[in-house]
């Protein structure tokens, strides 16, 4: 594969955020998290900065909450391992809107670049269609988001993407970490003003 | 009385036995549930909240979801909230254990979570296994930040899990119902 082809974390996210229009995004901490943030700062991102294994559940029960809207879960590869059985669970109560992209770097790359079970062959793409998400689909070439952009964006949920990219450790960009800001700033922007 | 195949019995103070599901404490609950607006019922189940799981699969305005593990309600009532509705997670005591770490995500976001746990290894438990986190559940959700209201008078589950509920809701807190084996009954094993 030549370089230019080759899947970038960022651009790859930038791309698919920047089709969001309504979508409500749940981040993943680590990486995932700082990636969204670098697209720029959105009220309806809620970025977990903990409780690791939790994105796809938070994601879940939004969309789930909020069946006329897209929900976009960005998580890594470490993130949804911790969480497999979220995956199942999601598949068994199916909501045509819930979309999950996952940021495969095989590395847990928080703590030192550690490879995941993902280096290994383990196949969260396989996992999630077994389970029975409509779609699912592993990217690696920048050519192959033609096809999976639209796919987190409108097809028939749950659906996965993973999106195989490099392991270059990208800048730092730290959204605000402060809980019930985030959480009462995405209820009042979801909801209106009399949310809190 | 006959106790019922795999059911729980009770032992009332005089050493009576008879069926927990001659009690309407599930019902109530249900209907509380209810007039606090619960529309998400999340759960891993056990026998002592059969009744009350039944009740919210039949209830239209009620989104049950069976979850792989406890901890996955709490992440999905966060989400849920995050939308506008409101939940409760449902499990045994054993699940306590499971869900420490995720705790967090509503202690440090303020999210509201009330759950309801029915407890094991706590009072008459025949198998030995369900001791060791049955007998620090409630310390563990304590620690943890949830407060914890214990329930051994079947009579006082409703208006605890009101209780639990309106500072949960109200306050953006954690609250946990825990029911004492001595409400439900202690597993027998026996066919």
């Amino acid at each position: 594969m030549d370089e230019q082809s080759k899947l970038l974390r960022r651009s790859a996210i930038a791309r698919i955020l920047a089709e969001r229009g309504d979508t409500l995004v749940v981040t993943g901490l680590g990486s995932p998290t700082y990636d969204c943030a670098a697209v720029g700062d959105h009220p309806l991102n809620f970025y977990l900065w903990g409780a690791m294994g939790s994105a796809v559940t938070v994601g879940l029960g939004l969309a789930l909450a909020q069946p006329k809207r897209r929900v976009l879960v960005v998580t890594g590869d470490g993130e949804m391992l911790m969480g497999l059985g979220a995956l199942a669970t999601a598949a068994a109560k199916k909501p045509d809107n819930l979309a999950i992209a996952v940021i495969d770097n095989e590395r847990y790359g928080e703590t030192g670049m550690q490879p995941t079970h993902t280096s290994a062959g383990v196949d969260l793409a396989g996992i999630a269609l077994t389970c029975g998400f409509r779609q699912t689909a592993t990217v690696r070439q920048v050519s192959e988001l033609d096809a999976a952009v639209p796919m987190l964006h409108t097809a028939k949920g749950p659906v996965l993407v993973v999106l195989k990219v490099s392991s270059v450790r990208d800048p730092l960009v730290l959204p605000p970490w402060d809980g019930p800001f985030l959480k009462s700033r995405f209820r009042q922007a979801l909801l209106g003003s009399q949310a809190a | 009385m006959a106790t019922r195949r795999h059911g729980r019995v009770n032992n009332d103070a005089t050493g009576t036995i008879m069926a927990a599901d001659a009690q309407n404490w599930p019902n109530l609950i249900f209907e509380k549930l209810r007039e606090f607006d619960v529309r998400h019922v999340t759960y891993v189940p056990d026998s002592g909240h059969a009744r009350l799981i039944e009740l919210c699969h039949a209830a239209n305005e009620i989104k049950p979801t069976v979850l792989t593990t406890e901890e996955e309600g709490i992440g999905i009532l966060a989400g849920a909230w995050l939308g506008g509705e409101r939940g409760v997670l449902l499990m045994q005591s054993s699940g306590v254990g499971n869900c420490i770490n995720t705790l967090s995500l509503a202690r440090v976001c303020a999210f509201p979570l009330l759950m309801i746990v029915t407890m094991r290894g706590e009072w008459g438990e025949a198998n030995p296994w369900q001791v060791p986190m049955g007998q620090i559940a409630a310390d563990t959700l304590r620690l943890a930040g949830a407060i914890v209201y214990e329930v051994t008078d079947p009579q006082a589950a409703v208006a605890t899990v009101e209780a639990a509920a309106r500072i949960a809701f109200n306050g953006n807190l954690t609250a946990a119902v825990l029911l004492s084996q001595r409400m439900l009954g202690a597993k027998l094993f026996k066919d």
